[in-house]
Order: structure tokens, then C-alpha cells, then sequence
């Protein structure tokens, strides 16, 4: 066997060119946590704003981009990424694996995603942000009404897309060819199923935007009349494909949620998941679904009755296999010993709150009823009860459970309790009232309302709420600050839990598994110490593990796009060929110059012990 | 990585688990190129008679023009597939041979698309003449930016052929090479029936 020299690279190099999809996991969550903060201060802002009637703060244009920005940074920079970010750090972990399928692809998914939100991010300082609301509904977003602000986020959002849609195809080739030996698909832990489901949702609704936004771009920088009616153009189909993409994605941000809930409930409850096939069943009919439903945005668009009932029926449908889901989690804990820790707080607070999203869904799905509630602040209630009391709980529950994993240090677990409060009770305090709010007139989008026709009251608690969850927020951050200064080291195996991940120390060893584990039941782990066992029996005997190279092309390469980003926006096409021709030529670099990876020997020590 | 590359196996694009991965993964990559060209393709045909006063598909094609074109587009799918076959008999100058015509024949069907985009533009069919207009640049062209992504990536692939021969490692490049093209083969029957044929005959 041909042995290459271990490259030994430290600091910012080592981060620039790291394949290792645990540390591409925590660069995802660096990066995505940054945007979140970000977005959050947006949100801030808006509320500030919002307390009183006929502030003067953010008016107008200001408060567009904020409300833009917002939306937009959380969606595809902050959730998604963080969600990538445990996926990372977790599934290759759960499936026995010493790596993702492509660890180069891993890496330059991880670049587009930044180097694309960063471009999108560089428009507050040069010349305005998009201000068309994520949705970037034309006319609105086309040239007569908004400035180069839509133009970052066509180009950017573009780049960062294809950074998720590789992500995409990189988990499924990995769970579908990289799984343990005796790890069948029906012994799949369920965040890795629902890892897959989303993955599968990424890779066929990721081209939908992109094609959406293509034509955007075509219509605001190259004279195209996709949109303009006066040219035969028509906004309406940017309505669909932006929601034959749009539907999906919100189902690509909860599934991952649902995955991760079904694990901590699972572990703290100390009992297998109930009804793991109908678990997996309904996860696969939810991404289904998912791709059936797109109309229910536009429902007041004037497609007639007929399209409106059927995409109605469908939307409604979609509530039978999440109920299933909840009832499971439900009956998992039911008798179960469980231990309200910080992870499983989060966990737990996530049933009550998404069940009422999911409800205001269904009533949402009603045309006729919806014809009153679209546009008005119910909907914004609506939307963030599953992306905020569902995702973003979810991920909470999913960084409390894994730190030890990705960190080797556990969580300060008062302050994890602490923070959840704030959080949780901020949350309600924020949304609930929104609700009424919408049902009283109150429109989406605004960015004043008047005294006296009973706003006040709901505004003004919804900003106190936003003020508690930035101190649940916080606390959090301090938290993590405490833990790596001088928090515990974890142990393998810190909540006696029942998946592969648990089986080696934390935080992993390069290689994942010295040798890789034998499978032999749903919950692996938890079969071998039933049997009595402290760890997994191998598959295979001892020896070298090879690795692939780090390498800086995938930086590189995002580096090229973002620069050709600029070129376009600025009609400057020299720059566009610089940027795009760096990134060709490292395309061209990398397929010539073959890989040899080096090799590793595990560490003896730790596998005896 | 230490292969033995004297005993090449019949089927060198999946002997490894590296192969195994990438083939799987190109599919997928298909598959999403799929939804890609399906939305193209909708929005084409969302905006087909949207000629907004400008020159209409019926003034435009030249129906023999665009069958000289498929027609070569579609041997250079036969040629690719003599190329793998080659292949598969680790049959190296036959390889370079068979994908050597299928650079060739997807040149000339970029020229012809040149020569062919030239031609509307001096009748007045732009990105920005109408709706119809743009839409059908931007599907034309999303697929004339396809077959040169395809003949640049074959012919490289040739000239890594010639220096590092047949191994493991660049057979499953020219078998996804392949694939791809078949895909882009297919890609322009849908336009040939959809844009052309349905926009001259109605
Ligand atoms: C039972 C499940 C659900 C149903 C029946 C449902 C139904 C709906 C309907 C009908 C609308 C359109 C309202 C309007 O604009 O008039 C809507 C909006 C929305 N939903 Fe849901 N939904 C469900 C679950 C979810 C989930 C799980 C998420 C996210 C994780 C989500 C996120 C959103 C968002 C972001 C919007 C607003 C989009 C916008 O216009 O900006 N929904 N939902
Ligand atoms: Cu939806």
C-alpha cells in the first residue's frame, strides 16, 4: 500500500481547505449562526419599529429591506445551512461511515452557501438591499420598481442555491451507498431517513428557483420580457416555479426537524421510537406530498375554483401522515422514563407549538377562508408557529443533543434550561397574538399601523416577546462561551443513548470508526447493550483507513462565482470572465490531478479500550 | 488507492466504490436537470404565442436547418455509445476514435445553432423583441450551453485518456460523459418537437 505524508495544516488553512464533513459541519454552523444572529437583528428592528402605532424609525424603503433581508437570510441562510450543519456533523456518523461519498463536493457546497449569502449580505453596503420581499413577487422585484438590490439577491441566492443542491446529491449517494454492513434501510435511525427524504426534496425542487431565478436575472440584466405584460410576459409564472420550489423547501427545513425531535424524544424517554415504519411511511408521504401543494400560495391569484379545490384537498391531506408523527412522538414518551434536559425541553416544547402551526395550516388551506386571512398577519403567525416553534426548536433540541458529538464538551445544562424559557415563553409572546392581529385587519408587510383600532395592545407584546427571545438567544451564546472555556468533557456516550454516533468518542476521531461497526437491529447500539456489550462488533479487522486530501479549489471556485457575481450586476464582463474563468480552471485542476488521499492508522489505544 | 491496473475488470465504471458513488450521484444530478429543463420547458410553453408583435415561430424555423441538426446531434449518441462499448473491450485508439466523432459532430451542431440564432436575430427575434422571444434564447441556449459543456468536458476527457490510459479511474468519467450526452440528446428531441415542430406546424 502506498503511503502519502499525513498533510499537516493548522489555523485558517486548515478550515480553508478541510474535507472533513465534521468540520464542514462546524464551519456550517459558524456560518449559519452568524446569519442567524443577523436575521434576528432584522427582526429586531422591524419590532422596534412596530411597537407603537405610527413610529418613524424604519419607514418605507428601510423597512422593506429589513423585511426582505429578513426572510430571506433566515430561509436559505441561516435555517438551511444550520440544518446542514447537523447533517454533517451527524448522518455519516449514524450510518457507520468514515466519510461522505464526495468530500470535495462537500466542501465546495459549503463555500457556494457562504460566499453566496456573504454576496447577498455585501448589498446593505453597496447600493441597497432587495426589497421585494422574499417572495420577490414581480412586478415588484423587476427593474421599473427595485433597484440593484434584486439584483444581489438573484446572483447571490443563485450561488448559494447550488451550493444546497449539491449538498443534496452528496447525503443521498452517501446513505444510499455508504451505510454500515447490516444497516438496512428499515434499521435507519430516523434523522438520517429524514436527512434522505429532504435531500431527495432538495435535489427536485432546488432547480425550480434556479430556473426562477435565471429568468429573473434575464429580465433585469439582459433585456429579457419573461414578466413584462407589455411584451407578452407574465407574472404568474414566476408565481409558480418560485412555489413549486417554495412549498418544498418548507418541507425540506422540517423534516430534518421532525428527524432530529424523533431522536431526542426517543433517547430521553429511554424507548425505541413508537411506530418506527408508519415514522418512516409518513416521512416519505410528507416529502411526497410536499411537491403536490405548491398552489395553496395562490390561491387568491384567480386560478378558479377547480385548481383551487384540488391544491386545497391535497394541502389538507398533507396533515394525515404529520399527525401520525405527532401521535407517535406522544405515545414514545408515554410511559417512558424521560428526563427533561435541556435537549429534551426544546423537544418537548416543539409539540404543542407545531401542532398549532399545523392547525392554522389547515385552516389556511381552505380557499374561501383563506381569501381573508392571505396577506394579513395571520399568516405570518402561521409560518413562523412550523419554521420558528418547529424548525428552530427542532435545532435547538439538535445542538443541545449533539454538542458533546461535535465539541466533546457538554452544554451547560441550567443555562440551557434558562435559555429555553426566554425563548420558549418569548415565542408565544411574539406570535400568539398575531394571530388576532391578522384576524383584525392587520396586513402583512407593513410598516405602521394607527391608533385606536385595537393594534396597540398585540403589537406591543409581541414586541416584548421579541425582546425575550433575543435574551433566550443570548443566553444560549453565553452558553456555548461557558462550555468551551471550561464546560465538562463528555464522554462517548453522555445521554445513554441508542445510535451509531455514540459508539465512538467525543468529539469523532478523523476517521469516524477505527473499524467499521456490524449491524444487527433498529437503534444499533442499543441492541449491543442489551446484549450486554460496551461497544460495536466490527465488521472488518484493524487496518490503515485512507483519506482524501484537503484542498483550497472548492474555496477557489466560490471565489471565482462570487467575483462573476459582480461582473454581471455592473454589466462589466471582463470581471465576469475572470471570476467564471478561475472557476473553470480549478474544475479543470481537479479532474486532472487525481486524488491520492493519504492514510491513517487508527488509534490502538482507543479501540482496545 | 493501490490498484492494479494490469487486470482492468470488464466493467471499470463501477469497480470501485468511488465509481459506484459517482455513477449513482450522476443520476441524481439528471434527475434534478430533469426538473430544470421541465421548467424551461413550461415556462416555453406558457409563452409560445406571446409574439407581442414580433416575428412568430411560423415566420422564423426552417425545419430542414433543425433536421440537419438533430440528425447530427442524434449519431453523435450513437457514437458515444460505440465509445463505451469500446470501452467495455478496453479498447483504448477505439475509444479515442468513436468519442473523437461525437466532439465533432457536437461542434457542428453548435454551429449550425450560431449560424441559426444569427439568423433570427437579423429578423428581429431578440431576448427582448417579446415574451416569446426570450423564452425561447433562453431554452435554445440553455441547451446549446449543455452539448459545449459536453463537447469541452469529452474532449479533455480524451486528452487524459491519451496520457493516463484506461483505468479505474477515468472509466467512469467517460461513462457519465456518455451519460450526460444521451441526456442532452434527449433534451433536444423535447425542443425539436416542442419549439420547433409545434411553433411551424401549430
Ligand atoms: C399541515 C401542514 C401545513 C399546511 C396545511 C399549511 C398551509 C399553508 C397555506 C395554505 C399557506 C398560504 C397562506 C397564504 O399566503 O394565504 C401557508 C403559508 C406558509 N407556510 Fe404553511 N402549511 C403547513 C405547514 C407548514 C410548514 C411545516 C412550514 C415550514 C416549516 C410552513 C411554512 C409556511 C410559510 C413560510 C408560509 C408563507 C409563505 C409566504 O407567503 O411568505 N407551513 N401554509
Ligand atoms: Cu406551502
Amino acid at each position: 500500500m502506498a503511503t502519502h505524508a499525513h498533510p499537516k495544516r493548522t489555523g485558517l488553512w486548515d478550515w480553508l481547505t478541510t474535507v472533513d464533513h465534521k468540520k464542514i459541519g462546524i464551519l456550517y454552523l459558524i456560518a449559519g449562526g452568524f446569519f442567524f444572529l443577523i436575521g434576528g437583528l432584522e427582526a429586531l428592528l422591524m419590532r422596534i419599529q412596530l411597537m407603537y402605532p405610527n413610529q418613524e424609525i424604519f419607514v418605507g424603503g428601510s423597512f422593506n429591506q429589513l423585511l426582505t433581508m429578513h426572510g430571506t437570510t433566515m430561509i436559505f441562510l441561516a435555517a438551511m445551512p444550520i440544518i446542514f450543519a447537523l447533517m454533517n456533523a451527524i448522518v455519516p456518523l449514524q450510518i457507520g461511515a468514515r466519510d461522505v461519498a464526495f468530500p470535495f463536493l462537500n466542501s465546495l457546497g459549503f463555500w457556494l452557501f457562504f460566499l453566496g449569502g456573504l454576496l447577498l449580505n455585501l448589498s446593505w453596503f453597496l447600493g441597497g438591499a432587495p426589497d421585494a420581499g422574499w417572495t420577490a413577487y414581480l412586478p415588484l422585484s423587476g427593474k421599473n420598481y427595485s433597484g440593484m438590490g434584486v439584483d444581489f439577491y438573484v446572483l447571490g441566492l443563485q450561488i448559494a442555491g447550488i451550493g444546497t443542491w449539491i449538498g443534496g446529491i452528496n447525503f443521498l449517494v452517501t446513505i444510499i451507498n455508504m451505510r454500515a454492513p447490516g444497516l438496512t434501510f428499515m434499521r435507519l435511525p430516523m434523522f438520517t431517513w429524514s436527512v434522505f427524504v429532504t435531500s431527495a426534496l432538495i435535489l427536485f425542487a432546488f432547480p425550480a428557483i434556479t430556473v426562477s431565478l435565471v429568468l429573473l436575472m434575464f429580465d433585469r440584466l439582459f433585456g429579457g420580457a419573461f414578466f413584462e405584460p407589455a411584451l407578452g410576459g407574465n407574472i404568474v409564472i414566476w408565481q409558480h416555479l418560485f412555489w413549486v420550489f417554495g412549498h418544498p423547501e418548507v418541507y425540506i427545513l422540517i423534516l430534518p426537524a421532525f428527524g432530529v425531535i424523533s431522536e431526542v424524544i426517543a433517547t430521553f424517554s429511554k424507548k425505541r421510537i413508537f411506530g418506527y415504519s408508519a415514522m418512516v411511511f409518513a416521512t416519505v408521504l410528507i416529502g411526497f406530498l410536499g411537491f403536490m401543494v405548491w398552489v395553496h400560495h395562490m390561491f387568491t391569484v384567480g386560478l378558479g375554483p377547480v385548481a383551487n379545490s384540488l391544491f386545497s384537498i391535497a394541502t389538507m391531506l398533507i396533515a394525515v401522515p404529520t399527525g401520525i408523527k405527532i401521535f407517535n412522538w406522544l405515545f414514545t414518551m408515554w410511559g417512558g422514563q424521560i428526563r427533561f434536559t435541556a435537549a429534551n425541553l426544546w423537544a418537548v416544547g416543539f409539540l404543542p407549538t407545531f401542532v398549532i402551526g399545523g392547525m392554522t395550516g389547515v385552516m389556511l388551506s381552505v380557499p374561501p377562508a383563506d381569501y381573508q386571512f392571505h396577506d394579513s398577519y395571520f399568516v405570518v403567525a402561521h409560518f413562523h408557529y412550523t419554521i420558528v416553534g418547529g424548525m428552530v426548536f427542532a435545532l435547538f433540541a439538535g445542538l443541545h443533543y449533539w454538542w458533546p458529538k461535535m465539541f466533546g464538551k457538554i452544554l451547560n445544562e441550567t443555562l440551557g434550561k434558562i435559555g429555553f424559557w426566554f425563548f420558549f415563553i418569548g415565542f408565544h409572546l411574539t406570535f400568539f397574538p398575531q394571530h388576532f392581529l391578522g384576524l383584525m385587519g392587520m396586513p402583512r408587510r407593513v410598516f405602521t399601523f394607527l391608533p385606536n383600532q385595537g393594534l396597540e395592545l398585540g403589537n406591543f407584546i409581541s414586541t416584548i416577546g421579541a425582546f425575550s427571545m433575543t435574551i433566550g438567544t443570548l443566553v444560549f451564546l453565553y452558553n456555548v462561551i461557558v462550555t468551551a472555556t471550561r464546560g465538562e468533557k463528555a464522554s462517548n456516550d453522555p445521554w445513554d443513548a441508542r445510535t451509531l454516533e455514540w459508539t465512538i468518542s467525543s468529539p469523532a476521531p478523523e476517521y469516524n470508526f477505527a473499524q467499521t461497526p456490524l449491524v444487527r437491529g433498529l437503534d444499533a447500539f442499543w441492541v449491543e447493550k442489551m446484549a450486554g456489550k460496551k461497544k460495536m462488533t466490527p465488521a472488518e479487522p484493524l487496518g490503515e483507513i485512507h483519506m482524501p486530501s484537503p484542498s483550497i479549489l472548492p474555496f477557489i471556485m466560490s471565489l471565482g462565482l462570487f467575483i462573476a457575481g459582480f461582473g454581471f450586476m455592473h454589466h462589466a464582463y471582463l470581471i465576469v470572465i475572470i471570476g467564471l474563468g478561475t472557476t473553470v480552471v480549478c474544475m479543470f485542476l481537479r479532474s486532472i490531478y487525481d486524488d491520492p488521499g493519504y492514510h491513517v492508522h487508527p488509534d490502538e489505544e482507543e479501540v482496545k479500550a | 488507492m493501490a490498484q492494479n491496473f494490469t487486470s482492468l475488470p470488464a466493467h471499470p465504471e463501477t469497480a470501485t466504490l468511488e465509481g459506484k458513488n459517482k455513477v449513482l450521484a450522476f443520476w441524481l444530478f439528471l434527475g434534478g436537470e430533469v426538473v430544470l429543463f421541465g421548467s424551461l420547458f413550461a415556462t416555453f410553453i406558457a409563452l409560445r404565442t406571446s409574439y407581442a408583435g414580433g416575428p412568430t415561430g411560423q415566420e422564423l424555423f426552417d425545419l430542414g436547418l433543425v433536421a440537419i441538426a438533430t440528425l447530427l446531434l442524434l449519431t453523435s449518441s450513437l457514437t458515444s455509445v460505440f465509445g463505451v462499448q469500446a470501452m467495455h473491450r478496453h479498447d483504448v485508439a477505439g475509444m479515442q476514435r468513436w468519442f473523437g466523432i461525437t466532439v465533432l459532430l457536437g461542434v457542428a451542431f453548435l454551429g449550425l445553432e450560431i449560424y441559426e440564432f444569427m439568423h433570427y436575430y437579423h429578423m428581429g427575434h431578440t431576448m427582448s423583441s417579446s415574451a416569446f422571444g426570450s423564452a425561447f434564447y433562453t431554452l435554445v441556449g440553455f441547451h446549446g450551453a449543455h452539448v459545449l459543456g459536453g463537447v469541452t468536458w469529452i474532449a479533455l476527457l480524451q486528452m487524459q485518456l491519451a496520457k493516463k490510459g484506461l483505468t479505474v479511474v477515468t472509466a467512469p468519467k467517460f461513462y457519465l460523459a456518455s451519460l450526460y450526452w444521451h441526456f442532452v440528446d434527449l433534451v433536444w428531441v423535447f425542443i425539436f418537437t416542442v419549439v420547433y415542430l409545434m411553433g411551424k406546424v401549430g
